[in-house]
């Protein structure tokens, strides 16, 4: 278990300290949101009915972008050579890189929604289920991406392939997340199911997704 | 004397890696294209009847439809399809447990084979859903659950080729893209039932499990269908047999590449 925590911790050191990952996330969050209204023109009342579903959106797309991170790095240095052969299983492996991802992207993210929330025209009331929701179905992007992101692995292209792969995996924590943040915000519908849902699909992904990363790793390094 | 032990000692195990090697890349196979050559021609030739059969029957002996008119003729060609599509991607993640689980070089032919079709299927069915929803709903496209489940399949169809394709390694391409297949197996019910759970459906429920369709209709879609399975798993044969021998091209030049190396090199070396 110790082995766990010490690659939990030395990832997300890693990424805190090389910076690039979780600005870039942050930041391509924040202009896709500014340059929504732009697009759709200022009709505060619009901004606000579409609020959920184009920050959930807005959120996996972000998400995506960082998600070929989460053993490039470590690939290309032979790290990740050393430690399927290391005493930790390569499942665990799979379960600290995702974990970390998500503390280091997802929770940001997460934590960015009320900043969000306000360029879409949602009251300060509204921005405590937004976070919430995204909370509790982040990690399943996280967990569902890391198989991606294992599949992909040493691929000229594989960062563009990576999208294309992993998208349509996403619609499950898409639906009821903006079901949860629609459910409460528009009194539609029973947000606290929606919500109970989508913890039922992160927890499926953290029980099942390690098992598919670790034999994409083990394929993609014998 | 101890020269020999040493350059013949690592030998055995190589050539009893080889020969593993090309049992298992040749001998079922070899078996598959034996049998399959004399199945092909009566497949090809079902299809072809069951075709013309069913199109025939549908167009000429069907009466038509008071409701929705000539429109209902597209049902013929969409539904089947709709059937392969799902079908196809079955077949495809058995192929991939079986590659997987008993690492059989012929499940990874099947599966490569198939994903093509598959897609192609898939796209068949988006279309014609499409051109027969405009007469009868007034809409290209409606975001109901079938019609969702069935492009988000087309797009795991694609991303299945797409993967393939972009892994140079044969046999690391196979294990991998079969990986995909299989969380694709697990997450497609989730996506499908989180599509219902989130719509109110517009489409009619799938008509023939509770026997609404007339038997009018009711044997020439029975005919398509079965036609339709028979075009499949002819087309899935063929590209089996071709992507067999395309490997077997594939080794050979490696061989003979590899043998004509050693007579180069061996006049230098002595």
């Amino acid at each position: 278990m110790s082995a766990f925590y010490a690659l939990l911790k030395r990832d997300i050191l890693l990424s805190l300290r090389e910076g690039g990952t979780i600005g870039i996330a942050l930041g391509f969050n924040l202009i896709v949101v500014s340059i929504l209204p732009l697009g759709l023109g200022p009709d505060m009342n619009l901004l606000n009915q579409i609020a959920p579903g184009a920050l959930w959106v807005t959120l996996l797309l972000s998400l995506l972008l960082s998600l070929d991170r989460i053993f490039l790095n470590d690939y290309e240095e032979g790290t990740l050579e050393l430690m399927v052969h290391g005493p930790l299983p390569l499942e665990m492996v799979g379960v600290a890189k995702a974990l970390a991802h998500w503390l280091t992207v997802g929770v940001p993210l997460s934590l960015m929604t009320p900043v969000m929330g306000l360029l879409m025209n949602l009251s300060p009331e509204q921005f405590g289920i937004l976070t919430l929701a995204a909370l509790i179905g982040t990690p399943a992007l996280s967990f569902i991406g890391a198989i991606g992101a294992a599949l992909t692995l040493g691929l000229k292209r594989g960062g563009l392939l990576l999208p294309l792969l992993i998208l349509p995996f996403f619609i499950p924590t898409l639906i009821f997340g903006v079901s949860a943040t629609t459910g409460f915000l528009f009194a539609s519908g029973n947000f606290e199911s929606s919500l109970a849902l989508l913890a039922a699909i992160t927890l499926s992904a953290i029980a099942l997704a390690p098992f598919p990363i670790a034999w994409a790793l083990r394929f993609n390094l014998s | 004397m101890t020269d020999n032990s040493n350059t013949t000692a690592p030998q055995p195990l190589s050539i009893w890696q080889k020969l593993n090697e090309w049992v298992n890349a040749v001998a079922n196979p070899g078996q598959f294209l034996k049998y399959s050559s004399v199945i092909l021609p009566w497949l090809g030739g079902l299809a072809v009847l069951g075709l013309i059969t069913g199109l025939y029957w549908a167009f000429f002996i069907t009466p038509v439809e008071e409701e929705m008119g000539k429109t209902v003729l597209i049902m013929f060609v969409h539904v089947p399809a709709a059937w392969i599509s799902q079908m196809c991607y079955v077949l495809i993640a058995a192929s991939s447990f079986g590659l997987l689980v008993w690492r059989h070089p012929l499940a990874d032919v099947s599966a490569k084979a198939a994903a093509p079709i598959g897609a192609i299927i898939t796209f068949l069915c988006l279309v014609t859903g499409s051109l027969w929803g405009r007469p009868d709903w007034g809409t290209y496209w409606q975001w109901d659950l079938r019609m969702t489940s069935v492009l988000v399949l087309f797009f795991l169809y694609i991303g299945l080729i797409t993967l393939r394709n972009a892994i140079d390694e044969e046999v690391q391409a196979g294990k991998v893209t079969a990986i995909l297949a299989l969380v694709g197996v697990v997450l497609l019910p989730v996506i499908k039932w989180s599509v219902e759970w989130q719509q109110s459906a517009l489409h009619q429920k799938a008509g023939i499990i509770r026997g609404e369709v007339s038997v009018d209709y009711l044997i020439p879609l029975l005919i398509m269908a079965l036609s339709y399975t028979a075009l499949f798993f002819y087309l899935h044969m063929k590209a089996m047999r071709a992507e067999i021998y395309r490997r077997r091209t594939v080794a050979q030049q490696r061989r003979l590449a590899y043998n004509a190396l050693k007579d180069e090199q061996q006049p230098n070396s002595e």
